[in-house]
């Protein structure tokens, strides 16, 4: 059996974070036949709905408040099948789905939600399923507190991948996630394996994607356009391989699928300063020449 | 007032008119109850002790009044403590270990080294690494101790901070100076608002024995016994087993042995004293057996454990069974016959179990404390034919409650014996008035159950900060069964002797020998 892989999704808050890391990790058990457990570390619990086709009923917190207290908790409580064809029957990979959940917005502690909700699946064996490949993280937003850091630690996620896309504040976002990874790169094994562009259709997006990872030191490992089918399967709880395998847009999630199980290339990464951050996208971002005198002047004044 | 040339204490001192007009004078501000209404006040204390009030009491769902446990750094602290020249750190705020340290100090009336780095609102914000930096550093170079054993409080868990990390930047920046990088730091994430301090030493306890023996695993066994005491108040009950160990001759370890650190000699203090040492320690997963003597205090050390293919297992030498089981175990790892000495020691016990037995027989508990030690109390009371009536823990884990019920079936005297896991003292109050016993066995905290009830308390258990010494004696092994019966069936016996005192009313019975 080959090692068991420990990989997180970091990103900006409505990137499509979810959205994608389930598109991809279906396609790994689709194409591949790679079997795996997601772990939603998101208050909102979205992150396994398309794989479930329902949002998960019983997040980890939620179940320990009812009863009182996590130790009373157990496994297959929290942890589910997926369904349709990444059920365990499956002829390909299965996948299985638990949500930490967490507290009501604006009150209680996320973060540290996470840490209870993992450090309850690794006392409760859910690492050592047989036949297990991958691991997958959906972490919300950025690496905001020590909690939400949780799934870097050593031993937990070695590879991170940031979805972002080609607007400013999704680029600050992944280099601030950068920086998270390289407090813990430094004491530990986790590393920065690409930055996956979720096209927003923003003026050279590409470009600027490249040009980021390129700084940071990383890959942008793919360019995923945007398509609507995959609202289309979204509206169905669905993923687009599962909606529509044939489809343009889920032979798109294939390849990143086929990149992330074949990457090799994970890095400690080399995140900017902001001023840089600013310079990389007025070089990349603007169709002329940026111009120091243009700061602060509205488009009739120019 | 106090006079110069004789200075009393409070007892005496509030005693004297001048202080008793005071406190009398000072009522008429007080707007509780019992000032203003104290046939109401008394009407309320009385339906507390109703079968109406305790039902109401057991639906109790808000708050734990008294609870009998104590939070995981304080078990983190004392698997530290029972290392060679090891220093207890508590990444957290310094409250925190003030109340560890006067915990142990109050019970054990020994000093109790422990350091902390001392977290504050900047830590909570940025994270507590900077303190963790300068922590280590100072306690390295402040009392040179051979390991740091790191354990955390709420706030560093909180806000997640990450213990592994931490200890590695901690070491990179020093560079050398006070930290070698082979300088043991272990650690443990100890949150306090999770489990009891048993689960705190579990943790720290899985903590040490997996950090220290990393990349230490031989081909070869060494043919030693590990032994694990657990979170054990009792320095005698250590020593006791080490006794019956070494009446084996078997080659050992015990791993955490804080016998001697709470327990140093007039004149003679040193920070440390005693202790597993670290070289022996990092060689235990080498080991050919293993034995806890806490099932409920090493969950997790123990599924490790077991992964390391050890013989041995669990065995809790509390009362006779308990102690012919442990002595079984050793006799079956070790290949060797049971010593003379051994069934001499046995033989004693017996016979004054014998002696005792009509006095303790019928008699009701209720007894109260850690899940463990509930295990081997009411194994030993049931072998002296007595009833636990209540057994309650406030801190059980998974299968301590069917466990005692299964213990309590075994006896055709205990129809009426209820087991009360995750109940407190408060619980206790209600089931002790509705349905009464004869003693109490507990901790300190019983001290207010027994002004309540007039049930007589027998101090066995942990804290006990108002009886002296108790805590030196043994109560493991067939020596430590003996000083179970000699303080029970005495205060049996004291009882006994104040019930038939009245003159010609009860003392028909008052007799000299009994």
């Amino acid at each position: 059996m080959a090692a068991l892989r420990q990989i997180a999704f970091y990103g900006k808050g409505g990137i499509g974070k979810s959205t994608t890391s389930q598109n991809t990790l279906a396609s790994m058990a689709y194409y591949f036949d790679k079997n795996i457990m997601i772990v939603g570390c998101d208050p909102k619990a979205d992150s396994t709905r398309l794989i479930l086709h329902e949002k998960a009923q019983n997040t980890i917190l939620q179940l320990a408040a009812e009863m009182g207290t996590v130790e009373d908790l157990e496994l297959e409580d929290a942890l589910k099948p997926g369904a349709g064809i990444f059920a365990p029957d499956s002829p390909h990979g299965w996948i299985n789905c638990t949500e930490s959940g967490g507290p009501e917005p604006g009150v209680g502690c996320a973060g540290r939600g996470v840490i209870t909700a993992i450090n309850f699946l690794e006392e409760e064996g859910a690492y050592e399923e047989e036949g297990l490949d991958f691991v997958s993280y959906d972490v919300l937003g950025d690496v905001v507190c020590g909690g939400f850091a949780m799934p870097i630690r050593e031993g937990k996620a070695q590879e991170i991948y940031i979805v972002m896309s080609g607007e400013m504040m999704a680029m600050y976002a992944a280099n601030n996630i950068s920086k998270g990874i390289l407090k813990y790169a430094n004491t530990g094994g986790v590393r920065l394996a690409g930055l996956i562009c979720n096209a927003r259709m923003t003026d050279f997006e590409y470009d600027l994607a490249w040009a980021l990872a390129r700084d940071l030191g990383t890959q942008m490992i793919h360019f995923v356009p945007r398509n609507n089918i995959v609202q289309r399967a979204e509206i169905r709880r669905m993923t687009v391989v599962e909606y529509s395998p044939k489809a343009d847009q889920a032979l798109e999630y294939k390849e990143l699928a086929r990149k992330i199980i074949h990457n090799d290339m994970k890095i400690i990464p080399t995140p900017l300063e902001m001023d840089d951050l600013e310079a990389l996208i007025m070089k990349y971002g603007l169709e002329e020449e940026a111009d120091e005198d243009n700061i602060g002047k509205t488009e009739a004044e120019l | 007032m106090q006079e110069i040339d004789n200075i009393v204490n409070g007892q005496k001192l509030f005693q004297r008119p001048e202080y008793k007009q005071v406190l009398e004078n000072k009522k008429q501000f007080e707007g509780g109850m019992g000032a203003i209404n104290p046939a109401k006040t008394a009407e309320i204390a009385e339906w507390t002790r109703s079968w109406d009030y305790r039902e109401k009491n057991l639906a109790r769902e808000a708050i734990t009044v008294n609870p009998a446990k104590a939070c995981q750094p304080l078990g983190a602290v004392m698997v530290a403590l029972g290392f060679e020249n090891t220093m207890p750190y508590v990444h957290g705020s310094h409250g925190c270990v003030a109340y560890f340290r006067s915990y142990f100090t109050r019970h054990f009336k020994e000093p109790t080294p422990c350091v902390s780095d001392s977290m504050t609102e900047d830590a909570a914000v940025f994270g507590g690494l900077t303190n963790m930096k300068d922590g280590l550093k100072n306690c390295a170079a402040l009392y040179k101790p051979e390991m740091i054993a790191v354990s955390t409080t709420c706030m560093a868990e909180v806000i997640g901070d990450d213990l592994y990390a931490f200890a590695i930047a901690a070491k990179e920046e020093d560079g050398g100076e006070f930290l070698a990088e082979d300088f043991p730091i272990t650690y443990a994430h100890t949150p306090s608002f999770t489990g009891s301090h048993i689960t705190g030493y579990d943790n720290m306890m899985h903590g040490i024995m997996s950090q220290l023996t990393e990349g230490n695993k031989k081909e070869k066994k060494n043919g030693k016994i590990n032994i694990i005491p657990g979170f054990e108040t009792y320095i005698g009950s250590i020593r006791s087993v080490k006794a019956i160990v070494e009446s084996f001759g078997a080659e050992y370890t015990m791993l955490g042995d804080h016998s001697d650190q709470w327990d140093m000699p007039a004149g003679d203090y040193s920070m440390f004293a005693g202790g597993t040492p670290i070289a022996e320690a990092k060689d235990c997963i080498n080991a050919k057996a293993t034995i806890s003597l806490q099932k409920y205090a090493t969950v997790k050390t123990m599924k490790m454990v077991k992964k390391w293919k050890h013989e041995g297992g669990l065995s809790n030498p509390i009362g006779l069974k308990g102690t012919d089981e442990f002595v079984m175990k050793l006799a079956e790892i070790t290949g060797k016959e049971v010593p003379k000495k051994l069934k001499t020691e046995r033989g004693r016990l017996v016979d004054a179990m014998q002696d005792s037995y009509p006095y303790m027989h019928g008699k009701k508990f209720a007894i109260w404390g850690d899940p463990d030690f509930l295990v081997g109390m009411v194994s030993f009371l049931l072998e002296m034919g007595a009833e636990p009536t209540h057994v309650l823990c406030n801190n059980p884990a998974r299968g301590w409650e069917e466990e005692i019920r299964a213990m309590l079936d075994t006896s055709p005297a205990c129809s009426d014996c209820h087991v009360w896991a995750g109940k407190d003292l408060w619980h206790m109050r209600s089931l002790l008035f509705t349905q009464p016993v004869d003693f109490m066995i507990g901790n300190s905290y019983g001290k207010e159950l027994m002004r309540d009830t007039n049930i007589p308390l027998i101090y066995i258990g942990f804290p006990i900060f108002d009886r002296h010494h108790l805590h030196r004696y043994s109560i493991s092994g067939y020596d430590g069964a003996l000083n179970l019966l000699t303080w029970i069936t005495n205060k049996v016996l004291d009882q006994l002797d104040e019930e038939t005192k009245g003159i010609a009313s009860t003392d028909y019975f008052f007799d000299l020998v009994r």
